[in-house]
């Protein structure tokens, strides 16, 4: 008897749980299921939990209706330069912000700090003045250069760097090692797990940017997938079937990296609330 | 050349990426809006300074002031919302229990999806005729709701009473939009609560245990103050998003997009539809500059109030 607190506590925690992942996962179990049903099946009252007939309608409404692989291969194209120019800058400024002695340095980390705490809304408008007035509305670098700096990894990569003893790079110089081949050669290696989650961070932040290239790109064949979807989901407001398909493709990328890599990626999201 | 010489021109070298790219396209528009707003600048182009103009009609603006009142009603409603479902899920996951990473995966997974496909589906959930939960309403014998498409304040709902406006709470159309921001944002706050938990030593609950804490004793007592660094932290991320909300309005609600009489038009959006739809530049500007006046009050009075309340581990 002396057990059944216990027990009883245990249910309840479940029973909690159960409920509430269920709650979690029941907006992805819609999209799927409408995805695969018929246009009349999706709007049938009452709903059907389980599809009737399966098919493939609305994959087909949105890879034959629109460029929607096109706006795929748009996102991946601007998310990879993003993280590769984001990762550059950062690696250059950390290695200067945790190894380089001179003047001025900390003042310039606290600027950057500082920066870090204005939101993008705030100089949107602005910004889109200055990408009018280089002429670079409609391009793809329009999306990818104005983003190839991220303070956030700057900071995460100097926390990183500065726990390696300076010794190292005092060695490094002394020995006539470049500092370009200091940094990766020997540098990076170590810092992998920071850089994994610049890489994580950057790719999601990138694939589901949404704002800015909705004012900086009009063209139909430059979109985003976060722009294609929106447009063609005002334009197609009932076809649910082809509305969800087009969510669960936009999303699959992610999705697919997720569960590559959750450890790693709920583990950058922990550690990213802790160091601040 | 010196070593400090060449150490200077070296660090330079290395933040020059960084820096130039942040000057162009960070420094100068943030120095550009603030310039801006003192401009009459609209379709016509600048046409010239005007003083304080542009922020004195921001001032009289009933549209500016509504988009406020949203703004501010949507993250007091999301945020303790929000937090305290995470703090709940991450207290019951820390319990020992089988398939936390089972559960974890569940509670992340809208974490990491775009907000566009995530309007798109909750717009199909919301409908009025054919959404789903309406239809679990009616399963439940419950009327059934607007949502998305309500005017009427949550507690005119709840009362069924014609309540003045300040009283009236969030639309339900705007609550509808708070509801999938708290599903949005729980698996991150989950996550983070979860590493705090993690990091409060056993030795704590054990000795309060010996003592014969009960559990809700050792919650308030022991778990609660010793978290606190974690909630802060949360409380202004939550905080701060909130107060940037965008896209689910512009995909969700509309059209006219802001909802139903205006009830879900928010600061960002109502800065992007001026500054960028009706290109009133300089006046956008200035809905810019009060907006990030307001964010930054936001972290100093948190910072401040919670300085006080906030129980760090020497």
């Amino acid at each position: 008897m002396k057990f059944k607190p216990v027990i009883i506590w245990k249910i309840i925690v479940y029973l909690i749980l159960i409920i509430l992942a269920i709650l979690s996962i029941l907006p992805f179990y819609w999209m799927i299921t409408t995805s695969f049903k018929t246009p009349a099946e999706s709007i049938a009252v009452p709903p059907t939990w389980i599809p009737k007939t399966l098919t493939f309608f609305g994959y087909e409404t949105v890879i034959t209706r629109i460029h929607f692989l096109r706006y795929m291969y748009i996102s991946f194209i601007t998310s990879i330069l993003t993280i590769l120019g984001s990762l550059l800058t950062a690696l250059l400024a950390a290695f200067a912000f945790s190894w380089i002695q001179f003047k001025g340095r900390d003042t310039i980390f606290m600027g950057f700090l500082s920066l870090m705490m204005v939101p993008m809304p705030v100089y949107i408008i602005p910004l889109f003045l200055i990408v009018q007035r280089l002429g670079w509305l409609d391009t793809l670098h329009v999306m990818i250069v104005p983003w190839t700096v991220s303070i956030f990894s700057i900071f995460l990569l100097r926390q990183n760097m500065r726990t390696i003893p300076k010794d190292l790079y005092d060695a490094a110089v002394i020995d006539g090692c470049g500092r370009l081949r200091f940094l990766f050669q020997i540098i990076v290696p170590l810092i992998k797990p920071a850089i994994t989650t610049i890489v994580i961070f950057e790719f999601i932040s990138s694939w589901n940017t949404f704002m800015w290239p909705l004012m900086v790109i009009n063209k139909d064949n430059l979109r985003p997938i976060q722009v294609g979807l929106a447009y063609f989901a005002q334009g197609e407001s009932t076809n649910y079937p082809a509305l969800m398909a087009a969510s669960t493709l936009s999303i699959l990328p992610l999705v697919i990296l997720f569960f590559i890599a959750q450890k790693q990626i709920i583990e950058s999201y922990a550690r990213s609330g802790l160091k601040e | 050349m010196p070593k400090a010489r060449k150490e200077f021109l070296y660090g330079l070298l290395f933040l020059l990426p960084a820096l130039t790219i942040l000057f162009i396209f960070k420094v100068l528009p943030i120095l550009f809006a603030f310039n801006i707003s003192f401009h009459e600048w609209g379709i016509a182009g600048d046409k010239g300074f005007v003083g304080l103009q542009n922020y004195k009609f921001l001032l009289q603006d009933r549209y500016f002031w509504q988009a406020l009142w949203n703004t501010f009603l949507y993250t007091l409603f999301s945020v303790p919302l929000s937090i305290t479902m995470a703090l709940l899920i991450a207290y019951l996951l820390n319990q020992n229990i089988k398939g936390v990473g089972l559960f974890r995966t569940v509670f992340f997974l809208p974490v990491i999806t775009s907000l566009v496909a995530v309007s798109v589906v909750w717009k199909w959930l919301y409908n009025p005729q054919r959404g789903l939960f309406n239809f679990i309403l009616s399963l439940l014998r419950l009327p059934t709701l607007k949502w998305l498409e309500e005017p009427r304040g949550i507690f005119e709902l709840l009362t069924g009473k014609d309540l003045p406006y300040l009283l009236e709470g969030p639309s339900l159309a705007l609550f509808s939009l708070v509801i999938l921001s708290v599903w949005k944002s729980l698996g991150y706050n989950i996550v983070i609560f979860i590493a705090g938990l993690k990091n409060i030593s056993e030795t704590y609950y054990e000795a309060a245990k010996i003592d014969g804490a009960s559990r809700w004793q050792i919650i308030r007592h022991i778990m609660l103050p010793l978290l606190s660094p974690t909630t802060f932290y949360v409380f202004i991320m939550t905080t701060i998003s909130s107060f940037q909300v965008f896209a689910p309005v512009w995909m969700m609600t509309g059209p006219p997009t802001g909802g139903p009489l205006g009830k879900t038009s928010v600061v960002v959006y109502y800065l992007f539809r001026k500054g960028y739809e009706e290109y009133q530049v300089g006046y956008g500007s200035a809905i810019a500059f009060v907006f990030f006046v307001i964010i930054l009050a936001i972290t100093i009075i948190q910072r401040k109030l919670s300085e006080k309340r906030v129980y760090y581990e020497v």
